[in-house]
């Protein structure tokens, strides 16, 4: 079937399944490799993604379900709030292997424009669902915290 | 500190645009122009004056990009922020990790191996652009100064390296380098350096294996056994190749794959297959079963690791003696970045893989096999890996071997010429063995009536890591895998009788070094029974250890440190715990200090961690601290609560619901502080680990009394809130 999704700003047509989830039409039809795969199940968070600015695990939305959406990836992302994240990111040299950063900062984005200034609470439950094997948590946290303090 | 300055001849290259420092096959230095191609350089300066730092270690995360790069930056008095880097093809020749004698990454060797010959590589760019420079300008060559990639003489002369690469390549390399004294060091020990890795990883840019895209490549999946040691029998593929995307179904050895467009048809394709498997030679058991059968042989008697004095008639005769037998899991390595490598043939023949490549001394030859090319015909083209703790780095090259197989399986069809990108999903990794091995520890000790320990008896028993491997004739002797005791054969306390012993088991399941290999259970079994002996003794579990410790002022070092930085003599309010555990690991020291709360229905929470660490010279201090803090999280994450387990034959757990890594909410404060040294600088990839889940585990008893001797601590009743 073919879809027509607005990704990055950038209208983008394809043709494929209905099924098939948002990740693999960024990273497989459009190229996008930015989106990370990391378990299929919504169980890491690696192929967050924003819908409407919204965080969203791009593995479980469907190219249907994003029909008509604004898509945003990392290769997309812009603002004063990714600028604060991603410059917070480097300053606390937050990143290891660096394959669930993706979506660490795109999660990260989401929860600061949603909410300026979150407490650490909030923090810890936004981003509990991004998972890191390098386990870099605590730096994210950090991050999140500065990022916010940046944007205040 | 001791500095190999051994003299090395160094030879001189023709006058052209840009500067090659590279390793000449008889294994000196060479200066060559670049226009040349000296295909093996660890260092190259353009005409513009890029340098850039051609890396022989592949980066997981733990920083080597960074940590390589600030040695030749060092001795160059290179820009930091302008240093490029590049990832080393396969070359053991040139790229040998001299740890190892071939070319890989582990053993947490990656700085230790690199310390004297990256500087080196740095201080002879050093050498030709400083003479070049003395020569254009006239000047003596001791006047001139490096600042930030700006050669500078006090007359005003100044210049970047560009200009100076041609007449620079018509040099010879001084005979003897001299390495800067560690007083004028101004980025080995800085505090903090932007990691070379921050912009790539955080812009989505940083491409991993699983992000090359070739023209017209196939995306593979394979279906496979669904017990270990399972092969495929009959296959009926005609939904599969029904499925929208799918190219082609394959017969592997040990698998069937699937051939699509793209992953989530190959995905698709797989799910419609239906595979006959042959389960005859399967492992058929539970791990249940397999564990308590690991336990049984601690009642045989074992091949001998270390034996000092006579430990059974000195336990009849102890005071006072404690005995543990600790029961460790299966466990999985999970690399965030799933396995993964795309392959193809190339014009001349040959074949070209681009992949995470810890390995490449292991990857190229298995490959080379495969295919039926020369090794030299196997092109590498190392990516950032998305993770490993040891599972990208694998004596069979799994994964490599799997995807040459699913290539060359294209041969003679219509098929035959397209790359092909070998996926595994997270099930496929999770279900897939080449797991951390189960084992069994029965330890017995003893102390005499003034508490001094008397007599240890180790017993371990689990599957050797590398018996079956060609390791084996190298690393094994008397049937003892090194791999297996470690960290028990090096108990470092005082105990006159001594005695470890090790009983090898046999299955199906593959098993493979899992981020620090044997220390991650035997300083487990080892502190865990230093802080029972310590309570035999009426001590202190600190001043118990560090009593011992007088042969081993490094583990002492950490110890106090550690101690002191944690409070370990404040009192703690009611429900409270702290533990210690000290281990060397890698050739660096570490003592962990872990404390831990309860809540009122006894559910403990990891309040905070102290570790201190001794890895000699502190070259970047940072990455030390990030990689003991993920260390310390990998640690502690796998002994409360990761398992793989089997119920008759098939793995229980599926994928990251089931297989439940740390999560952020889990993660505690964790303090690194770094003993100043000036040792030469040994690794901190896996040292940091070891000693987390025993600290934890004492901890634990100390707050509620409570011991865990079967991990994960779920299963000894242990509930984390």
């Amino acid at each position: 079937m073919a879809f027509m999704l607005t990704v990055n700003g950038v209208a983008r047509e394809m043709d494929v399944d209905a099924d098939t989830p948002l990740l693999w039409a960024l990273r497989d039809t459009l190229n996008l490799t930015g989106t990370k795969f990391g378990c299929g199940v919504a169980a890491c968070g690696a192929c967050t993604v924003h819908l409407d600015g919204v965080a969203v695990r791009s593995c479980q939305a469907t190219v249907e379900d994003a029909t008509g959406s604004e898509v945003t990836t990392i290769e997309g992302l812009s603002g004063p709030e990714a600028e604060a994240v991603q410059g917070a990111w480097r300053d606390l040299n937050v990143v290891q292997c660096g394959y669930c950063q993706s979506g660490q900062i795109m999660q990260a984005v989401s929860l600061l424009k949603e909410n300026p200034s979150p407490t650490d609470a909030e923090i810890q439950e936004e981003m509990n669902g991004n998972l890191c094997r390098c386990a870099t948590y605590s730096r994210v946290g950090a991050a999140v915290r500065d990022a916010a303090d940046r944007l205040a | 500190m001791t500095l190999q300055t051994s003299r090395r001849e160094f030879l001189q290259g023709a006058a052209t645009a840009g500067l090659v420092i590279g390793l000449s096959p008889s294994g000196a230095f060479a200066a060559t122009p670049a226009q040349e191609l000296s295909p093996n350089p660890f260092v190259t300066i353009g005409e513009d004056g890029t340098v850039t730092v051609i890396l022989k270690h592949f980066e997981m995360g733990q920083g080597t990009s960074t940590g390589l790069t600030t040695l030749v930056a060092e001795e160059l008095d290179a820009d930091w922020d302008a240093v490029e880097i590049a990832f080393a093809p396969a070359d053991a020749s040139r790229y040998v990790n001299t740890a190892f004698g071939a070319q890989g990454t582990g053993g947490s060797t990656a700085i230790a191996n690199s310390f004297v010959q990256y500087r080196q590589a740095g201080a002879a760019a050093r050498d030709l652009l400083v003479r070049a420079a003395a020569a254009e300008w006239s000047v003596p060559a001791e006047e001139i100064i490096i600042e930030n990639s700006v050669l500078k003489h006090a007359s005003g002369k100044e210049s970047g390296f560009g200009p100076m690469t041609g007449r620079a390549a018509t040099l010879t390399v001084a005979e003897e380098l001299k390495l800067k004294d560690p007083s004028e060091f101004k980025l080995i020990g800085r505090e903090t350096l932007a990691r070379k890795d921050n912009l790539a990883k955080t812009t989505g840019a940083a491409d991993f294996a699983i992000d090359i895209r070739r023209p017209n490549m196939l995306t593979v999946v394979v279906a496979r056994a669904p017990m270990f040691g399972g092969k495929p029998t009959s296959v009926n593929d005609e939904a599969a190749l029904a499925t929208r995307g799918v190219e082609a179904v394959r017969v592997l050895p040990e698998g069937v794959a699937v051939y699509a467009t793209d992953t989530w048809s190959a995905m698709k394709g797989r799910e419609a297959l239906e595979v006959e498997w042959d389960l005859s030679a399967a492992e058929t058991r539970s791990s249940a079963q397999i564990l308590e059968d690991t336990r049984a042989l601690l009642e045989q008697d074992g091949q001998t690791a270390r034996k000092d004095g006579d430990g059974a008639a000195a336990l009849a005769g102890a005071a006072k003696t404690v005995e543990a037998d600790f029961l460790f899991p299966f466990l999985a390595h999970s690399p965030m970045e799933p396995l993964n490598c795309v392959i193809e043939r190339t014009a001349d023949g040959g074949v070209e893989i681009w992949d995470g490549c810890q390995f490449p001394s292991l990857a190229q030859p298995t490959v080379a096999a495969v295919m039926g090319v020369d090794p030299a015909q196997v092109k590498i083209n190392t990516v950032w890996a998305g993770g490993s703790f040891g599972r990208r780095a694998n004596p069979t090259s799994d994964y490599h071997a799997e995807a040459a197989l699913a290539l060359k399986m294209l041969e003679g069809s219509a098929l035959e010429g397209r790359p092909v990108h070998l996926v595994w999903t997270r099930e496929d990794d999770v279900r897939g063995g080449y797991y951390r091995p189960a084992y069994a520890h029965r330890v017995r000790a003893g102390v005499d009536a003034d508490g001094h320990p008397v007599a240890w008896d180790q017993r371990q028993s689990g599957k050797s890591i590398l018996i079956g491997t060609f390791f084996e004739e190298m690393l094994v002797q008397d049937g003892v895998d090194g791999t297996s005791v470690e960290g028990a054969s090096t108990l470092p306390y005082a105990v006159p009788n001594l005695e470890v012993s090790i009983r090898n088991t046999e299955t199906p399941i593959k098993v493979l070094w899992w981020r620090a290999v044997g220390h991650t259970h035997t300083a487990y079994s080892t502190e865990v029974i230093m802080d029972m002996l310590a309570e035999a003794a009426n001590a202190d579990p600190v001043e118990y250890r560090l009593s011992l410790l007088g042969d081993h002022p490094r583990h002492a070092g950490v110890l106090k440190l550690a101690a002191e930085k944690a409070g370990w003599n404040e009192p703690l309010p009611e429900g409270r715990g702290r533990g210690v555990a000290v281990h060397e690991s890698f050739s660096s020291f570490v003592a962990t200090v872990v404390e831990v709360s309860t809540n009122e229905d006894g559910a403990v929470k990891i309040e905070r961690v102290v570790t201190a660490v001794d890895c000699g010279l502190a070259i970047n201090p940072d990455v030390i601290k990030a990689q003991l803090e993920g260390g310390t999280g990998f640690g502690l994450g796998s002994v409360m609560r990761n398992q793989i387990t089997l119920t008759d034959g098939e793995v229980d757990q599926t994928n990251f619901w089931d297989y439940e890594p740390l999560r952020l909410s889990d993660m505690p404060p964790v303090e690194v502080h770094i003993v100043p040294s000036a040792e030469a600088p040994t690794g901190v990839g896996e040292p940091g680990t070891p000693p987390a889940g025993p600290a934890l585990a004492n901890a634990i008893y100390a707050a509620t009394g409570k011991r865990a001797f079967t991990l994960p601590m779920t299963e000894s009743g242990i509930e984390f809130a």
